[in-house]
């Protein structure tokens, strides 16, 4: 059926209209504070009247996308023809995570390098490792977890402490980070585990927030919000990446720049979301790995078969914490900084959200995702371009977080079965078949 | 020959399990004979499936004990004791309404299936058969960290499971389904991949909840060869619901009728279905006469059972 | 004794907000099994409609009665709210009934995160201090600790009382009422009986949005400062009330806002201050826990 022109027109002039009505106290009138720290409010119309005009827009060409979706030949969908692209993508993935600081460093020079392996390369990595961890939670096991960032947040906190406190190195402080998170883990986990998924998803989010408001206010423990500074930078295995003598550059006769040190930052947490994504993979394909998997399909029928699905829930929860954990010494280690501003619930759901749509259970789609959603608002600061349409005034930066909102609003639209939405099978007679993502449960119910 | 009555693999006593108020089973005893194909049979809302669920642990009865023993007799005086002690279990002899749903599978050794189907819907024909050695495997892997490190012995034990599951799949005609989505089965196939996955728990009681709902009658005459094999070459004792009644005059050693949470007769097939309390329960009738044409209908439904 | 029914006069008011607040997410996860996670920033967006008219009417159009801007506030930011609520069901959680669960969730949390950040973008990250309103008080003891009852309290409790009686008369007495009953029961037996499923479901968002809108002027005039990180808080603290009284129960949300309220103010007054969230959120972790239906929810069985 072909779409009338003045039917579209009708359509968008609507959702034109609409979005005049919601605009208009909002973008129309804008509050300020005077001299007197009084508020006072002025006109704008000219902003309302142009998201009127957007969506308008938005509106009639997302009409003619539809109708020529709709009408697209539609491609025979068979079992058959799905190809496993996963194992190549993974290698190629892994050639370019090895190459990018050396392609980067030989294109830029150290100074132009750091940037690039610093906001891009290594922030990308820390949400791969978090999202990697949390897939065991919520797309291995089916346990919905918005409080992740407590682990994060435990790893982070007890590098801190126990570096500044005791002098422990960065060394012996990541396994025992990891440890500890993995213990919290546990003590959270088990009275909350036998409870439903979306009251599991608020449980686990309250204590988020609780673990949260405790770091603010117990300041004896934690320095509140102020936090704690000066924790100690990480070092190639004891050799300090410092200038003057003994140090890195030093000993192996090169001239000394910030950039070995972020190389080394970069390898690191790069290994680090290897070992987790090995780990995984492995624990896969065991006996625990497929209880995860059996208990996020039907909770019921595993108990039927004799598997205890508290325990199979809690090394589920405990692991996700652990590489939690180290991700979080990770951070701790990077920023020489912690508190409590950087585990606000917004991470946890940055976190759930790249596992969302890379795909619960898939590795190669959480990376994807977190490349996605964390390079793609990394990008915004960098659009200076756009300062030549909106005039001066405008920050990029400033709307970060807004694209990032209505990022994930467009993405679950698009793919809510998220990007790699088959599974692959554990283990095969004759042939590894992926199976259907309309068959995969997604657990929590 | 009444097995129930001389080797009782599991002993029913006075089980109640009340719902809000509503009493859903009222003291009810009897007992699965070792060896036995008995089945569980009554009108819709009978409280079948909530004996089911007490026995598989899935509710805790609000009284009454379950009492099995795996190999040997169920010895009063042993009960008695282990009753008294607070146990759960001493030597071969399980209270199951002490137990929870899992312990019970893997300590007591008894599995099931559920009324509607749940296999994992999302998981391969031969993984759904793996997960159901759980247990085993897990032991193999030393709780993950040998299967971890790759030994060479969980190796194995994963052949060996591989191989069994084979085995189970070329048993119920499913071998060539092994790698397609067991969601992807056909009805009749997800059924008996269903008994195949609680069989590979290894139990010595199997339950099963409705087996030949929705089969045809090809499908129907399958099942019923699965069961008998089942009993006569796995020597596992079967416990089963069912509505189809040419199913169960077919192939069960004892039968006991249900209605309102209650039982209104055990026995035989022959007893059972001589028995104008059965034939009313079934009919809703009370009336001599209509006891009469009920009894017909049901010798009619019984087909040419024997 | 002054001192506790001075707290007692707070918390109720504190609760009338949460309870109004928390009818939102009760009826929106009573209809649909989903945790609308925007509905806190839906709240804080209507605190700043709300802030815009009143500053509006009295500085642009130079209104000099208060109770009649109030009325006009209240009621422009109930409809304008109700509106955004709509569009934000039917663009962002609409497409994905029916699909992935989660997809729903993280939808709304995107949604969350988009409310808040276009709010701060729009309006600016400063705190707007609202001049006063209803600054006069009834004094109800006499003495050193003398306790008062604000206008602004009355007002508060007046408008939610009201709005519940209307609210009830809506879900038991009219078709729209019966039509949420059944879609709650089952949706697609509803939509085969000729229910309209979407519209009912858009009303039931509408409805929440338009007490969360109430909730939010009453807000913006009792504390006299709004801030556009003020949703997320109060949001997750209503959702609390709507699980402690069971969630997709009406007066369970309303009796569970009070004892949020009463348990936060009374954690304030008589501990301290800097833990009152700790407490709620306990709060939240232990009825679940213990408690899964809450007060007034159905009990779930388990289905083999």
């Amino acid at each position: 059926m072909p779409l009338s022109l003045a039917h579209a027109l009708k359509q968008a002039a609507i959702a034109g209209l609409l979005a005049l009505g919601l605009a208009f106290p909002i973008l129309a009138l804008r509050s300020d504070q005077d001299m007197n720290n009084r508020l006072i409010v002025e006109t704008r119309w000219s902003w309302a009247i142009g998201a009127a005009l957007a969506i308008f827009a938005l509106r009639l060409i997302g009409l003619y996308l539809q109708h020529w979706r709709a009408n697209r030949p539609q491609s025979v969908r068979s079992n058959e023809a799905r190809k496993d692209y996963g194992t190549p993508l993974a290698w190629a993935g892994l050639i370019i995570l090895f190459a990018f600081p050396f392609v980067i460093l030989s294109l830029l020079g150290p100074q132009g390098a750091l940037k690039w392996i610093n906001n891009y390369g290594i922030q990308i990595l820390i949400y791969v490792m978090l999202g990697w961890g949390l897939n065991i939670v919520v797309g291995l096991a089916g346990l919905l977890d918005l409080g992740y960032v407590a682990f994060y947040a435990v790893g982070a906190y007890s590098y801190a402490l126990l570096s500044t406190t005791y002098g422990l190195s960065f060394w012996i402080c990541l396994p025992l980070a990891g440890l500890l998170a993995a213990f919290w883990g546990i003590l959270l986990g088990f009275p909350v585990l036998r409870l439903r998924g979306d009251y599991l998803a608020i449980v686990t989010l309250a204590f988020g927030e609780i673990i949260r408001v405790v770091l603010i206010n117990w300041i004896e423990f934690s320095n509140g919000s102020a936090g704690i500074s000066s924790i100690p930078r990480v070092t190639f295995f004891g050799l300090p990446f410092t200038a003057g003598e003994g140090g890195f550059a030093a000993l192996f006769g090169l001239e000394f720049s910030p950039i070995h040190r972020v190389m080394f930052l970069y390898f690191l947490i790069l290994c680090l979301a290897l070992i987790t994504n090995v780990v995984t993979l492995r624990m896969r394909n065991l006996p625990i790995g497929r209880a995860w998997e059996a208990l996020r399909e039907d909770e019921i029928a595993c108990r039927s078969l004799g598997i205890n699905t508290v325990n199979t829930k809690l090394t589920a929860f405990a692991l996700g914490a652990m590489f939690g954990g180290f991700a979080g010494s990770f951070f701790a280690v990077r920023q020489n900084f912690v508190s409590p501003e950087s585990f606000t619930f917004i991470e946890s759901a940055t976190i759930l959200a790249i596992v969302v749509l890379g795909g619960m259970g898939s590795q190669i789609g959480v990376a994807i995702a977190a490349v996605l959603m964390i390079g793609g608002t990394e990008v915004l600061r960098e659009l200076d371009v756009l300062k030549a349409i909106f005039g001066e005034g405008f920050d990029p930066a400033q709307y970060r977080m807004l694209v990032f909102g209505l990022g994930m609003v467009v993405m679950m639209i698009w793919k809510p079965r998220g990007l790699i939405s088959t599974r692959t099978p554990t283990i095969f007679h004759m042939k590894r078949r992926a199976v259907s993502s309309d068959l995969v449960k997604e657990g929590h119910a | 020959m009444r097995r129930w009555l001389e080797d009782p693999l599991l002993n029913v006593e006075h089980l109640s399990m009340v719902f809000g108020g509503l009493s859903a089973v009222s003291d009810l005893s009897f007992s699965v004979g070792r060896g036995d194909i008995t089945a569980l049979i009554g009108p819709n809302g009978a409280g079948k499936t909530t004996v089911f669920n007490c026995i598989t642990g899935f509710y805790k009865p609000t009284r009454g004990r379950l009492a099995l023993a795996r190999a040997g007799a169920i010895e009063d005086d042993a009960l008695d004791r282990l009753t008294l002690s607070g146990q759960r279990f001493a030597g071969d002899l399980y209270l199951l309404e002490r137990m929870a749903d899992h312990e019970i599978t893997r300590r007591a050794h008894v599995a099931r299936t559920f009324q509607n189907i749940r296999l994992f819907a999302g998981m391969t024909v031969l993984e759904n058969l793996i997960v159901a050695q759980h247990n085993e495997l897990m032991r193999a892997s030393k709780l993950t960290f040998g299967g971890l490190i790759g030994l060479p012995s969980y190796r194995a034990a994963e052949t060996h499971a591989v191989q069994r599951a084979l085995d189970w799949l070329k048993r119920i005609h499913l071998i060539h389904r092994a790698d397609d989505a067991a969601g992807d089965l056909p009805y009749g196939d997800q059924r008996r991949l269903e008994i195949a996955r609680a069989m590979l728990t290894d139990p010595v009681l199997l339950c099963l909840d409705e087996p030949a709902a929705g089969l045809n009658p090809r499908e129907s005459a399958e099942l019923t060869a699965l069961l008998r094999s089942i009993r006569d070459e796995d020597r596992t004792s079967i416990l089963l619901i069912e509505h189809d009644m040419s199913v169960v005059m077919q192939i069960s050693d004892h039968v006991i009728v249900l209605d309102y949470g209650r039982k209104i007769a055990d026995g035989t097939p022959q007893d059972v279905r001589d028995d104008p309390r059965v034939i009313a329960a079934y009919l809703g009738v009370e009336d001599e006469e209509d006891v009469a044409a009920a009894e017909s209908e049901v010798a009619r439904m019984a087909g040419e059972a024997p | 004794m002054e001192n506790f029914l001075q707290q007692l006069i707070n918390a109720l008011t504190l609760g009338s907000i949460y309870g109004l607040i928390a009818i939102g997410y009760t009826m929106v996860f009573g209809i649909i099994g989903m945790v609308n996670f925007a509905h806190g920033d839906v709240f804080m967006l209507a605190a700043f409609i709300a802030l815009l008219i009143f500053l509006a009417l009295t500085q642009l159009l130079g209104l000099a009665s208060l109770p009649i801007a109030f009325l006009i506030v209240l009621v422009v930011a109930m409809v304008l709210t109700a509106l955004w609520s709509w569009a934000i069901e039917r663009v962002a959680y609409r497409p994905l009934r029916g699909s992935f669960r989660l997809a729903p969730l993280i939808s709304a949390i995107g949604m969350s995160i988009f409310l808040s950040n276009f709010v701060q973008v729009v309006q600016g990250p400063r705190n707007k201090p609202v001049p006063p309103m209803f600054t006069d008080f009834v004094r109800l003891t006499d003495g050193p600790l003398s306790v008062a009852l604000s206008y602004k309290q009355m007002l508060i409790m007046a408008v939610t009382a009201v709005l519940l009686v209307g609210l009830w008369f809506v879900v038991q007495k009219t078709a729209l009422g019966r039509a949420q009953r059944a879609c709650e029961q089952d949706r697609r037996m509803a939509a085969l009986l000729g229910i309209d499923v979407n519209r009912t479901i858009s009303l039931t968002f509408v409805i929440g949005a338009a007490l969360a809108a109430v909730a939010g002027v009453l807000y913006m005039m009792y504390y006299g400062v709004v801030n556009f990180a003020d949703g997320f808080v109060p949001g997750v603290k209503a959702f609390t009330a709507a699980v402690l009284g069971g969630i997709g129960s009406i007066p369970g949300a309303v009796i569970g806002g009070l004892l949020i309220g009463l348990i936060e103010t009374f954690w304030s007054a008589y501990f301290s201050s800097d833990y009152k969230d700790v407490a709620a959120f306990s709060i939240l972790a232990v009825v679940l826990i213990f408690m899964p239906s809450g007060l007034l929810g159905r009990p779930d069985v388990e289905k083999v």
